[in-house]
């Protein structure tokens, strides 16, 4: 029962585990290279599902401030951020004390323009986002993967041009048969 | 300007790329003048940056201004300083050599190559350079998707080479990044200094997960580094790609990735946790010594000549595992040295390879025969690199295996040393069976009275382009031979900081 | 007493055959003129040594440091007694080996003279490097250079032979030297942390304990296989396939004396006599020697191809030199110094002897030689007076050494050696007396020489007769060789 309990508060992790094993079993055991290569698709996504994953908190919502002012702060007042940002870390307090800070500086920011613009204070909590670093990053990833899978069909393709197959045992012996 | 130095190392190569990817379409004979020059501006960047690290210490570059952990940071210190100017300088000699074998080998490719060959050497200098754990996942994969196009460019055996080089270096860098999850769900942080100072803050050295990240990443980066027994994919992409893809990968991709190991030894996970907290030592650098003898073993069964030599670049990713994992300064000082002294060792086997290949369109160990009589130059070149690798004084391999021996010998590791000394008798039985054959030709002449006499040998050297950048490898590898003290002086000052064991 | 002076000479005197290999090679289409320049360097090369002579002779030492390479360590030249006797012999022994070279050469109009003379060049560069090292790192790698530059000498012929012994050459040298050597060099490095620096009385005493100085003992020992120990010896018969210039230089004075000086030298600089004779570790050295020099002279009685018979003959006689530095005893130290002079000069008279034999009949085998003192004379004369050095019998140098290394067994009480000596002696005089008498005395019919030869061409000729002479005026006059291995082993016995 302490077993079932485990794998379902972490859930998460044993899905990606098993997309992940499901790729890499594609990637070294299938004979087709393109079925390799969507091998190498799902093991990608796996860990694209795991960053995500652990960038998310119970009852948050998207990162996004709402009427997405935070992008109008002034350039003046993106400075102060700055260097808010850059005391907090010189205080040798951690990161995350640092990100905190940094958000709250925002947060203080973003409620005075708010003032100024004669909108009702917004209550801005950290706590209420899910991490928004992991997406970025996984943004670059996925990047990176269609880059790799791009790649990865192009000599797919170029390798069917020369042996007018796609099974890897075939080109094998395609080469052997040459020398 | 030596302000901006460390970016510039990488900008100048990576701007210059996409010049060359859009004016070499409609100028072709521009791209390599284009090419060398941004490469030339790379070098001397490095080595103003190395300079300023000597100077003042470690270089915190901001890239745009954000300050970290949010913003990526390029940390410079003597490592990273040293690193990049062997890899510049590997890079500019690879372009001066590509000069005419690219016209040769890809007529129809040469911009694109050119492009791809500057956004390779960008990717590797961001992986030296940068401080960010993601930052360095991403520069992995640039570096890695242009080796594999790099790879595809030469005949039918590369391509299916670099589709297995493919598949093997994306789980490669999937681990490693998978490796920096973890240790992001821990410390929060992708900064790699700030990640040390996390896990020493919080006490995070007993937990499972950067247990995990730190077998991810080891592992991870072990396939992309071609450590026995993960080599699998090296020897055919290495010894089919284009004889210039192969001189620049050869002896830069492997080195940069143990460049990336040490640097995850010493500042991310930091010495106390890898060799103390872990204690793993006696395993791993009894798998390396398994690496290198098993390598230097597949190495005498090749015929094949560039095959042969990627089985030496396996067994030197041996020496150097194994040289990190002995725990002591004098093994680091040695792996650090090897980085660099390996790089210009591979460079000249590998640039001799090529050549040969130029000349005779022979793969096998044969196609050197007579060459004594025919290229001496180029022979003499090769010598250096071939006793360098064998590790005869005083050029440079000597004294990395002076410094890793040293190293076994302190920690005890009498295997480690064992294993080294095996690997130099096999290199030696290598190279001369090479020398002989070039030598005295393949076929033995019985009796002694042919009198062919000097005056009648023909001497048709290689390309000017192509004996001056072996040339100037063989210089750069007595060079560093005998400037050994004041290079590792330098690595031995960057060591002090981690308190590395000392003394027998 | 022990001044020290600063002088780039040995340096020079070391580079300048190094240096000499660009005018060869670029003369490489006149051939007179390229045997100019190879005698120029060898006279050079002579006359640099011999300047460094009176101020050796008056206990000063020469000194430079030429590159700081490591931390500690440095590639350093110092020339003291015993490097000096060695130079002296290696350099004096190139000129006349040169004018020998250049006779058989031509006599035979063997191939590929430019790389042969280059090459000859360079090994002398690192002959004269190890007789100047100062310390144990410069020794080795001059030491390895002199390997490397043999080779191309060796497989001069570049037959399947000549490949095989090529193979042989280097596997013997590099395994040993590689693999045990340079282990050895890192540990004295590691548990002194000194510069390696050669002390007359050695620098390790203190460092290690006597399991780890045994160890080290036997691994420099074996390791400097160019001294010919067994069971690492069979490389020199291998090698004799080489011309035999190259035959009577490298492999009877410049090589392998080159091994058994890098064992004098970790002997007497390294360990220290003193150590030796604490942990009583001359003894197993002693021994090691006796049944190389025993051994080696039995194998010696059993061949018939001349230079082979010489080669085993070599690997006894440079047991000797090891045995007597082993006796660890003034004059048995001094009496193994001095042999590094006297067997070289007798040795190579019969190195060109053999030689001559060759060029001017073609013959190899002994039993093709009898009757052969009709046909030439000095040729066979000079054999003999190289033979009674060898032996040690008065009328020539070797008597001398050997009288001292005998002086050193009965010194030190050891009854086992001397008989060791002695019967060596007669086994000696067993394998070189029957070729000098067949040549001269034996009945007409029995001559394998039905038409007249004539002597082999006059550079070798002369060449011959010079070290014969040489040898035999060494025992009237055994100066400076004498006064230098004294003083050697003054300075070793009791720094």
């Amino acid at each position: 029962m302490e077993f079932l309990q485990h794998i379902a508060d972490s859930f998460n992790y044993w899905i990606f585990i098993i997309l992940m094993m499901i790729g890499l079993y594609a990637m070294v055991a299938k004979n087709n290279l393109v079925k390799k290569l969507i091998g190498m698709s799902i093991f990608q996504t796996a860990i694209i599902l795991f960053y995500v994953s652990i960038g998310y908190k119970e009852n948050a919502t998207i990162p996004i401030l709402s009427h997405a002012l935070i992008h109008e702060v002034h350039h003046e007042e993106a400075g102060h951020y700055k260097e808010a940002v850059q005391e907090a870390h010189h205080d040798e307090g951690n990161a995350a004390e640092a990100a905190h800070a940094a958000a709250e500086y925002a947060a203080e920011k973003a409620g005075k323009y708010l003032e100024h613009s004669d909108h009702a204070i917004l209550d801005i909590n950290p706590d209420d986002y899910v991490n928004p670093l992991v997406h970025v990053l996984m943004l670059t990833a996925i990047v990176v993967g269609v880059a790799t899978l791009g790649v990865g069909l192009a000599i797919t393709q170029k390798l069917y041009g020369e042996f007018g197959t796609v099974e890897e045992s075939e080109i094998i012996e395609a080469i052997k048969f040459e020398k | 300007m030596t302000e901006q130095a460390p970016a510039l190392i990488l900008l100048i190569p990576f701007l210059t790329s996409i010049l060359v990817a859009m004016i070499g379409i409609a100028y072709r004979g521009i791209c390599w003048y284009l090419a060398l020059i941004s490469l030339a501006g790379s070098v001397c960047a490095s080595f103003t940056t190395l300079i300023r690290v000597l100077d003042e210490g470690v270089i915190r570059y901001h890239m745009g201004g954000w300050a970290p952990p949010f913003g990526i940071e390029f940390r410079v210190d003597a490592l990273n300083a040293l690193v990049s100017i062997a890899v510049s300088v590997v890079a500019f000699i690879t372009l001066v050599y590509s000069k005419e074998r690219v016209e040769t080998e890809s007529p129809n490719k040469v911009s694109q190559y050119y492009t791809l060959f500057l956004l390779l050497i960008t990717g590797l200098l961001g992986i030296v350079l940068t401080g960010d754990a993601f930052n360095l996942y991403v520069l992995l994969e640039v570096s890695a998707l242009t080796s594999y196009a790099l790879i595809a460019m030469g005949p039918k055996r590369a391509t299916l080479a670099a589709f297995k080089y493919l598949i093997m270096g994306t789980i490669g860098a999937s681990f490693y990044l998978l490796g920096v999850g973890y240790l992001y769900i821990k410390t929060g942080s992708l900064n790699m200094f700030d990640i040390q100072e996390q896990i020493v803050a919080n006490d995070l050295q007993q937990s499972p997960t950067i247990l995990v990240a730190f077998i991810l990443i080891t592992v991870g980066l072990w396939i992309k580094m071609a450590f026995f027994p993960l080599h699998a994919w090296l020897p055919n992409s290495y010894a089919f790609a284009p004889t210039t893809s192969s001189s620049i990968m050869g002896p830069l991709v492997t080195k940069v990735m143990i460049y990336v190991m040490v640097r995850m030894v010493l500042t991310v996970f930091g010495p106390v946790y890898t060799f103390e907290v872990l204690n793993w030592n006696e395993i791993v650098v009894w798998l390396s010594v398994i690496a290198i003898l098993a390598s230097s073993i597949g190495a005498l069964a090749q015929t094949d000549l560039r095959k042969m030599l990627t089985f030496l670049i396996i067994a030197e990713v041996g020496y150097m595992v194994g040289g990190t994992w002995l725990a002591n300064e004098a093994g680091m000082t040695g792996t650090i040295y090897h980085i660099i002294s390996d790089a210009f060792m591979t460079l000249c086997v590998f640039l001799f390879a090529g050549i040969i290949f130029a000349k005779t369109n022979r793969r096998d160990i044969n196609a050197v025969d007579g060459m004594f009589k025919k290229m001496p130059m180029t022979m003499i070149g090769f010598i250096v690199g071939a006793f360098s690798l064998i590790g005869i004084p005083p050029t440079a391999g000597f004294f990395s295996k002076w410094y890793l021996i040293q190293g076994g010998i302190e920690s005890g590791n009498w295997e480690y040393v064992v294993a080294l000394l095996i690997s130099s008798l096999i290199n030696a039985v290598l190279f001369f069976r090479i020398i002989e054959i070039a030598f005295f030709g393949r076929k033995p002449v019985e009796g002694h009275d042919h009198h062919h006499g000097d005056l009648h040998s023909k001497i048709c050297e290689a390309p000017a382009s192509q004996l001056i950048s072996l040339w100037g490898t063989a210089a750069i590898l007595l060079l560093i031979g005998l400037y050994n003290k004041d290079i590792a002086g330098i690595i031995q000052d960057f060591l002090l900081q981690f308190n590395l064991a000392t003394g027998g | 007493m022990t001044d020290t002076i600063i002088s780039f000479t040995p340096v020079l005197a070391a580079l300048v055959s190094l240096i000499a290999v660009i005018p060869i090679a670029l003369l490489r289409k006149k051939p007179n003129l390229r045997e100019i320049a190879t005698f120029a360097a060898g006279i050079v090369k002579f006359l640099l040594v011999l300047s460094m002579l009176p101020a050796i002779l008056s206990g000063s030492k020469i000194e430079y440091t030429l590159w700081q390479i490591l931390p500690n360590m440095a590639i350093e030249f110092r020339v003291d007694s015993m490097g000096m006797l060695f130079g002296l012999v290696a350099s004096s022994l190139w000129i006349i080996t040169s004018l020998y070279s250049i006779g058989y050469m031509r006599g035979l109009k063997e191939h590929s003279q430019t790389r042969f003379f280059s090459f000859f060049a360079v090994s002398l560069s690192a002959t004269i490097g190890v007789a100047f090292s100062a310390n144990l790192f410069t020794l080795y790698l001059f030491y390895e250079m002199l390997s490397l530059a043999t080779y191309p000498l060796v497989t001069h012929h570049q037959d399947k032979e000549a490949r095989t012994g090529g193979r042989t050459y280097l596997t013997y040298l590099l395994t040993t030297s590689i693999g045990f050597v340079l282990p050895a060099l890192i540990f004295v490095y590691l548990k002194t942390g000194s510069s390696m620096d050669f002390v007359p009385g050695g620098f390790l005493e203190g460092h290690i304990g006597a399991e780890a100085a045994l160890l080290l003992l036997l691994l420099f020992t074996f390791g400097f296989a160019k001294a010919g120990i067994m069971p690492f010896h069979s490389w020199l018969p291998g090698a004799m396939v080489a011309p035999t210039p190259v035959s009577a230089l490298l492999h009877a004075v410049a090589v392998v004396k080159v091994g058994v000086f890098c064992i004098l030298r970790v002997y007497s600089g390294v360990f220290g006599i003193d150590f030796l004779c604490d942990l009583n570790l001359g003894t197993i050295i002693t021994w090691i020697a006796a049944f190389t020099i025993v051994v080696s002279s039995l194998v010696a009685l059993s061949q018939d191809n001349l230079k082979r018979r010489l080669a085993f003959s070599t690997i006894g006689q440079l047991s000797y030199i090891v045995l007597g530095m082993a006796l660890l005893t003034p004059k048995g130290v001094s009496g193994g110094i001095m042999h590094i002079a006297m067997h070289a000069f007798g040795k190579i008279t019969l190195f060109f002897c053999a030689g001559a034999i060759f060029e001017a009949t073609g013959r190899k085998y002994i039993s093709q030689m009898v009757g052969i003192g009709k046909q030439m004379p000095i040729t066979m004369a000079a054999f003999f007076i190289g033979s009674l050095s060898v032996i040690g019998i008065p009328l020539a140098g070797g008597f001398w050494s050997k009288f001292y290394l005998l002086l050193g067994t009965v010194e030190d009480g050891q009854w086992t050696m001397l008989v060791v000596l002695l019967t060596s002696s007669l086994l000696n005089a067993a394998y070189f007396f029957p070729i000098s008498f067949r040549a001269f005395f034996c009945k007409p019919e029995d001559s394998q020489f039905e038409n007249k030869v004539d002597e082999a061409h006059p550079c070798a000729v002369i060449a011959l007769a010079t070290t014969a002479l040489i040898t035999a005026i060494l025992f009237v006059y055994p100066e400076p060789f004498f006064s230098l291995a004294e003083a050697a082993a003054a300075k070793f016995t009791n720094p």
